[in-house]
């Protein structure tokens, strides 16, 4: 027995002796001021350990409604139409000064059923009363008195005589409304009467909190603490996060590290002649058009001339590179215009430019964002991550290349990797990479890869070396993590997702 | 990339081998087109944009029933020579300069050829024309045309025919301001003062490329035998590899070819003939191919591959004479010879090599720096976010200055790169106001200004910025979490009094670090709290870290 009074919190030890005098749980929120939902909790804990029996009682009320309250304070429609024509006979248009025409024409169908009525066609409808309809002028009605009542009533506290009358109005429109109530009791029970006698008993007085001034005094040794419900949920901690794309970002930066790669840096804004044209991508590319990038309102980019000239003869003719180019007039004006980054794969264009023969062999990664200008939608953004890779090396090929998306999507947890035909302007080789998902036993799509064409390295680097690259699609790996199907979600930074996704563990 | 359909029926028959849809599946995607879907009657692809070649039945099933093996090696097609002239004016010479024909004849045009034929042209003129600026093709039914053809530029005013499908005469500037087509595509005449016309030997004109055809000379019907094409633009070689397309295709269709003669009266071209269907004959080093792909092939392999993508080959001692066929417009360096070996070889055949040079990762350094404040923040119980770097103009522009503004954005939302990371934050707690205080934010991340000094007149610089939001923030609150930072970090900065829109008057400083001003801390004004719909005390900061990131690299030598 003690053990129960042991585990009583203070909340249950102020409720509970009341519940020995009174079952209703709202009668005790009145009694001791505690919240409706504190008595509510403490009986239920005390239910939990059987010292209360709970019952839940539902009453239905009737309330007055908009029409009632009119009725209940100026009297039927119907009958201030007689009391209007009891002296007179009157006209349509007078009698519509004091009653509404919906009431009228209630009145006017009840009253003709009760033959209290006649109504006269001359010029317009006239009104007058019949014997019938004197008497019911004089008699206070069923109706009538059932109004009289105090609202809210229990429907169960009604008589049969009240019950027609209410029956009758709520079929009327709007006057008589339903409620529900519900009533909470918490019966105390035989082991609860028991209890119930013991607590407040100095031997049996526990307490809650272990405080600094009992250490200091030592008076902790005298006293009982309460035993806690250890299984009960507790309030959450809000605790602050990465933001877990940063945090998916962070983890497969790690594993290029791992791998040996340096990361690369550069700008989100760029000229297009670093972002398309020193890769190579013609000037009349579908991809540059206004819809597909975002041009930004600025002055036009300078760029390098030794540079320029060599990227606008490799356009234009080939240049030195072994190639017959694309074959048009290269435009200085499109180079210069700025744009947002389309690919990272600018950032690789820049990174070789920079390279000499001797640093080589060099590996380079990147993970940033990129931007295309599309509508959004829970499959396009304007804004996602680009995985990007390159390995500059004399010895590199198309086989060396998926080694190394097989090793970077090996440590992702992806089982395989296959490579098929695809095109872009600054690889050849080209293909399209996929992985198979163990779990989900299929293959999905990451994103493009290839051999930077000799067009891009020669021009870049001046001398021709394969520079195997990849762009990863990042969105894709972290959608299939978090199981998320609804690429905004990455982005909404609402708060609650914020605070409870999962951590990015592989 | 263009999506078409191939009639299944059709490709089983051009290729002469009947697959099954399982076969087809496993096939396509390895050929070099990007595979949607088989339906009962349709194969649909994404041809490639390298590969116009690939954009009809004919084309296609040339290039897969090579690739099974069925029809290898290189494919030859022949025209006869004629007496078909055509005179280009050099009035066309700053308008539409240059155009290549050819002469078809014996089609037996049925209504699924027509719709085909129709289909060939509209897919090349998306892709390869560019929207018909590079290239447009006309084609025109024989029986309606006397020859000689005149190419040549006249005035718009005169210029009037009856435009195809249409009943009344037009002239230019009508066909441009009135005509569907000359609506969509007036734009590739623009400044231009004279417009290029084909022109029979009775003055009927037949065109206005690149827009439109007369309905009178210029309508094929399934009456149809023999037809007259033409391809106008820029550039003479683009022009000539658009008519080996078509007239492959149409060959391959049961046509048989004619020559057309070129009289160009102002042009080093002068007189020739086309269409040029002879095959491109290249050199392709041996070394180069495993240098590319890895592969160690033998000599009768590489041949192999290349016949199975359609190739002719003699093979040398150090390197191989490749015969590309008339109809390939991609080939312009050996890489892309490499390139169809290994498709030929299939890439699904190609194993990974693991062998690789060894070296060592190395992280940017700044990023280790990021790393260390996110850990610092997140101790601090505060939520990083990741905001987009677009955001509204009219939000910025009442709020900063030397906002890059973006040309064509396709929402007022995302108009304008971001100025500071401020904004995104203040707007990212509107978007949580459902959410009970404090609610605390941070992010890292790249802002924008406008700066002519450099090389795209955009500075972007590395930002921090930093929230705090509830009942109790204040100036303290903001100041309290920036002192901590610098203290994680060794650092030292120093706070003088300033005015600016964000932040409340009295209550705010700008942040001084190494001699330079770095960025910003205080409480938020009322009026930027009301901009963002909030009703709760905020205060933050925002610093640049670039000069931090430089400082603390140089003292942790």
């Amino acid at each position: 027995m003690s053990n129960i009074i042991s585990e009583l919190t203070p909340l249950e030890i102020k409720v509970f002796p009341l519940l020995v005098k009174e079952s209703e749980l709202d009668k005790i929120v009145k009694e001791t001021g505690l919240k409706d939902i504190e008595v509510q909790r403490a009986a239920q804990w005390l239910s939990n350990k059987n010292l209360v029996k709970l019952e839940k009682q539902e009453e239905e009320f009737i309330n007055l409604d908009i029409n009632g309250v009119e009725i209940k304070e100026k009297g039927f429609p119907e009958k201030r139409l007689l009391k209007l024509i009891e002296k007179n006979n009157m006209k349509r248009s007078e009698i519509l000064k004091e009653l509404s025409s919906d009431e009228l024409n209630v009145s006017i169908g009840l009253l003709k059923r009760q033959k209290a009525l006649n109504i006269e066609k001359e010029n317009e409808l006239i009104f007058s009363i019949t014997k019938e309809g004197i008497l019911l002028i004089k008699e206070k009605n069923d109706l009538e008195v059932f109004l009289e009542n105090i609202f809210p009533i229990s429907v169960n506290k009604l008589n049969d005589k009240d019950k027609k009358a209410m029956n009758e109005l709520l079929s009327r429109k709007n006057i008589l409304k339903k409620d529900k109530k519900t009533y909470w009791f918490a019966h105390i029970t035989d082991k609860g009467k028991e209890i119930s006698k013991e607590i407040g008993k100095d031997s049996l007085k526990y307490e809650e909190k272990l405080s600094s001034s009992m250490l200091k005094d030592g008076s902790w040794k005298n006293k009982k603490f309460r035993s806690f419900d250890i299984n009960s949920k507790v309030p959450r901690i809000n605790k602050g996060r990465k933001h877990f794309v940063n945090e998916a970002i962070e983890y497969m930066k790690s594993l290029w590290l791992e791998m040996g790669f340096e990361e690369m840096d550069g700008t989100e804004s760029q000229s297009a002649f670093w972002d398309l044209d020193a890769l190579f991508v013609p000037q009349d590319h579908p991809a540059r058009e206004m819809q597909d990038t975002f041009y930004l309102d600025v002055e036009k980019s300078k760029i390098e001339p030794d540079l320029f000239k060599k990227v606008k003869s490799v356009h234009e003719f080939g240049g030195e590179t072994g190639s017959k180019g694309w074959k048009y007039e290269f435009s200085k004006d499109i180079s210069q215009q700025t744009l947002l980054r389309t690919h990272t794969t600018v950032l690789s264009a820049q990174t070789i430019s920079k390279l000499k023969k001797e640093d080589l062999p060099k590996k380079f990664f990147k993970i940033g964002k990129v931007f295309r200008n599309e509508a959004v939608d829970w499959k396009h953004l304007f804004q996602f991550q680009q995985v990007e890779g390159i390995v500059v090396d004399l010895d590199g090929n198309l086989a060396k290349l998926k080694g190394y998306l097989k090793e970077f999507f090996g440590k992702m947890g992806y089982t395989d990797v296959r490579i098929r035909p695809a095109y872009f302007p600054y690889t050849e080789p080209s293909a399209e990479v996929e992985v198979y998902h163990p779990g989900k036993k299929q293959w999905i799509e990451m994103g493009g890869c290839g051999i930077f064409r000799p067009e891009v390295t020669k021009t870049l680097m001046g001398f021709e070396c394969p520079v195997l690259a990849w762009g990863l699609g990042m969105e894709r790996i972290i959608l299939a993590y978090y199981e998320l199907t609804d690429l905004r979600d990455l982005y909404r930074n609402d708060l609650e997702q914020l605070r409870n996704m999962k951590s990015f563990l592989k | 990339m263009p999506t078409i359909k191939l009639n299944k029926e059709r490709v089983k028959e051009l290729i002469g081998k009947d697959l099954s849809d399982e076969e087809l599946k496993e096939i396509i995607p390895y050929l070099g087109t990007d595979l949607e879907e088989i339906t009962s009657d349709e194969i649909i692809v994404e041809i490639f944009p390298n590969r116009p070649d690939l954009l009809s039945d004919e084309g296609f099933s040339r290039a897969l029933s090579s690739f099974i093996g069925n029809k290898i090696g290189l494919k030859e097609y022949k025209s006869e020579k004629s007496k078909y002239d055509i005179f280009i004016k050099k009035e066309v010479k700053d308008v539409r300069p240059y155009t290549a024909c050819a002469v078809i004849k014996g089609l037996k045009i049925n209504e699924e050829k027509l719709k085909n034929i129709i289909e060939i042209q509209e897919k090349l003129h998306v892709t390869y024309g560019r929207n018909r600026k590079k290239c447009a093709i006309g084609i025109y039914p024989m029986e309606a045309i006397k020859w000689p053809i005149t190419y040549t530029a006249k005035k718009p005013e005169e210029i009037s025919f009856v435009p195809l499908e249409k009943s009344v005469e037009m002239n230019a500037s009508q066909i441009l301001l009135e005509h569907e087509k000359g609506k969509d595509f007036a734009h590739l005449l623009d400044g231009k003062k004279l417009y290029p016309i084909f022109m029979d030997a009775n003055n009927e004109i037949l065109s206005m490329p690149p827009i439109i055809n007369s309905h009178k000379t210029g309508k094929i019907s399934e009456s149809t035998t023999d037809v007259f094409l033409e391809c106008s633009g820029f550039n003479f070689d683009v022009l000539s590899k658009a008519i080996n397309i078509v007239v492959s295709a149409l060959s391959d269709m049961g046509g048989k070819i004619f020559d057309v003669n070129l009289f160009y009266e102002q042009d080093p071209l002068g007189k020739l003939t086309t269409p040029k269907l002879e095959s491109n004959k290249s050199f392709l080093n041996k070394n180069y191919i495993k240098k590319y792909l890895g592969l160690e092939l033998s000599d009768e392999k590489v041949v192999e591959c290349l016949e199975k993508m359609g190739f002719g080959v003699n093979i040398q001692k150090h390197f191989f004479d490749v015969f590309v066929p008339c109809y390939r417009s991609d080939i312009i360096h050996q890489i892309d010879l490499v390139e169809d070996i290994g498709i030929g070889f299939g890439y699904n055949n190609i194993e990974s090599d693991d062998n690789r040079t060894y070296s060592l990762g190395k992280e940017n350094y700044s990023e280790k720096i990021f790393k260390k404040i996110r850990e610092h923040f997140v101790g601090l119980k505060m939520n990083e976010t990741n905001t987009y770097s677009l955001v509204s103009k009219d939000i910025q522009n009442k709020l900063v200055d030397n906002v890059v503004f973006v040309k064509n954005a396709l929402s007022s939302e995302f108009n304008s790169l971001r100025r500071n990371i401020m904004i995104n934050l203040l707007h990212n707690l509107k978007n949580n106001k459902m959410y009970d205080y404090p609610q605390n934010f941070f992010e890292l991340g790249v802002i924008f200004k406008k700066d002519n000094s450099e090389f795209t007149s955009i500075k972007e610089s590395n930002s921090l910025a930093a929230i705090f939001c509830s009942e109790n923030v204040n100036f303290t609150t903001a100041k309290q979490h920036l002192d901590s930072l610098f203290q994680d970090l060794n650092l030292d900065y120093k706070i003088e009094k300033d005015e600016n829109n964000i932040f409340m008057s009295g209550r705010t400083g700008k942040i001084i670090f190494n001699g330079k001003i770095i960025g910003f801390v205080g409480e938020i004004s009322p009026k930027a709290i009301s901009l963002f719909d909030l009703e709760m005390p905020c205060s933050g900061f925002e610093i640049e870290l670039d000069n931090i990131i430089s400082v603390l690299k140089e003292n942790n030598k």
